[in-house]
């Protein structure tokens, strides 16, 4: 099943060209990577399936983008991004107590009693494999977590929305390779529920989690194809040399 | 270099005498004030009606004015500072409209004291019919302090960083709940800054209330925002230049009173800027 039908999709900030002509498919319940050098376009892409690009004033975008079939500029930005969660690449905790970040989502969409919001953050921060190091300090500021645990409260904070679509813009970026193994084995299990996207930057990551890899250079998708037929026989000569490490 | 540390020494000298000369004027306006007015502080000089045409008895009803005008100065700027501020801040565009106001703003806060007053005169007085009343006095002091307010709250959510909306925002929240949730609570603190530099101003102007509020010579309470007071900074004024024969220390002791508000004003808003400091967790 198609959860998200890009055709033809252009990013342009001002007179950069961000994204020129991307068009792409992402599956229900798969684990989407895409990988290549910077200002090669990913985030932008990630950023644009939330309309995050329109708080950049000077973005202009053209193309199409679906969600189950639906233009994503017919659902409001509030709605969408409801549906379409996102994890950024640094540990970005809301100057809140660990509780109140994994409530926020819920509590601004609202409707949900006091005991759902806290049995849905409990849940949320299970499934992030952060649980049971916080449990205990619940009211305590967030800032006092390590990186490695912001991030995975991070993840709990997007998952508490229970979103359809997780958008990961290289979240291990920061992190020692323990949060990093954590974090990539919380994807794995998440994808049975959610759609993931994931922006990285490191190769061998999209090689352990991805169903299918994406390589992007310099706006352009140069291939798209199962991860294990990018990483043993890639179709286009730019995506061996790049994983190979000779540029990027 | 020998000569190059003598001069560096010589130079520091003279910078250290310029720092230390700013706390002398301070230091003397204290002693002379607390010195010449402590005799004169007594309950009875606190709460009691003036009596003698103002050369003997109480000051309460100039307290009791000065605090009814700055609180309603402070809450009239403070509740249009800020919705102004969040306006330019979070919301506006770059546009000509938008810098018209912001060079509003800006020449608003070099506009002197005295010409607010006639302003308030003429707008809150006369036009709007309200007399000399504590409302146009608080109104006119309020658009005295707006500039500086204004500019503080702008800075002060300005601050706040650019990430903390970008998560938000991201988590399905509307603008107006990061603005409400995230961006305001945190701009507090900067926000309250601005407002206490601005308490001081406001009740220690006399032009603004000169022709709005101030009465000379009232020997009771205001019953209504619409009835004229006497304020600290006029009857400072009234008892040091107009009355013959007003004790030294009356007038000491006034003054000492208007400092000792102040700084009890700003003691409030300091408390109430570090709790919310305290509630900032990052």
């Amino acid at each position: 099943m198609v959860k998200f039908d890009v055709r033809n999709l252009s990013v342009r900030f001002g007179a950069f060209n961000a994204l020129k002509g991307i068009t792409i498919r992402v599956n229900a319940n798969e684990i989407l990577a895409i990988i290549g050098p910077s200002n090669s376009g990913k985030t932008t892409f990630l950023r644009t399936l939330n309309r995050m690009n329109e708080l950049e004033r000077a973005a202009i975008m053209s193309g199409t983008v679906e969600l189950d079939g639906t233009p994503i500029n017919a659902i409001s930005a509030e709605a969408l991004r409801k549906r379409v969660g996102m994890v950024f690449a640094l540990p970005l905790p809301l100057p809140l107590s660990i509780f109140d970040n994994a409530a926020y989502g819920i509590r601004m969409h609202g409707g949900k009693s006091k005991q759902a919001v806290r049995e849905a953050v409990e849940k949320a921060l299970k499934q992030a494999y952060i649980w049971d190091e916080v449990k205990d300090r619940l009211g305590e500021s967030a800032f006092k977590l390590s990186g490695g645990q912001q991030q995975r409260l991070c993840i709990a904070r997007t998952l508490a929305v229970e979103p359809e679509v997780i958008l990961f813009d290289e979240p291990c970026s920061g992190l020692d390779p323990i949060s990093t193994a954590a974090i990539e084995e919380a994807m794995l299990k998440l994808k049975s529920v959610y759609t993931i996207v994931l922006v990285t930057n490191n190769v061998k990551q999209a090689a352990r989690v991805g169903d299918r890899t994406a390589f992007f250079l310099m706006g352009d998708m140069v291939e798209i194809d199962k991860t294990d037929k990018i990483f043993t026989a890639p179709s286009d000569k730019r995506t061996g040399d790049y994983i190979m490490g000779k540029f990027g | 270099m020998k000569n190059s540390k003598t001069t560096q020494k010589i130079a520091f000298f003279f910078l250290l005498l310029a720092t230390l000369l700013i706390i002398l004027p301070v230091g003397l306006i204290v002693v002379i004030i607390v010195v010449k007015g402590l005799p004169a502080i007594s309950w009875s000089f606190i709460f009691d009606m003036p009596k003698d045409g103002m050369r003997a008895g109480g000051i309460w009803p100039a307290i009791v004015g000065t605090i009814c005008l700055v609180a309603g100065a402070v809450l009239f700027a403070l509740l249009i500072g800020v919705m102004a501020a969040i306006y330019l801040s979070e919301y506006a565009r770059d546009n000509l409209l938008t810098r018209i106001i912001k060079l509003a703003i800006v020449n608003l806060s070099g506009v002197p004291s005295v010409i607010f007053g006639l302003f308030g005169l003429s707008l809150f007085v006369v036009f709007l019919k309200f007399g000399s009343s504590i409302i146009a006095g608080s109104l006119t002091l309020g658009i005295m302090v707006l500039p500086i307010i204004i500019a503080a709250s702008r800075v002060a959510l300005e601050s706040v960083p650019h990430s903390f909306r970008e998560v938000s925002l991201s988590l399905g929240a509307s603008k107006w709940q990061t603005i409400r949730h995230i961006v305001l609570p945190n701009a507090i603190p900067g926000i309250m800054t601005g407002t206490i530099l601005e308490i001081g101003r406001a009740a220690g102007e006399t032009a603004p209330i000169l022709f709005t509020v101030a009465a000379f010579y009232l020997p009771h309470l205001p019953g209504s925002i619409f009835d004229q007071a006497m304020a600290l900074p006029y009857h400072l004024y009234v008892i040091s230049t107009q009355v013959p024969n007003v004790d030294e220390k009356i007038r000491y002791g006034t003054a000492l009173v208007l400092l000792i508000l102040v700084l009890f004003v700003n003691l409030v808003a300091i408390i109430v800027r570090s709790k919310f400091r305290k509630k900032k967790k990052w």
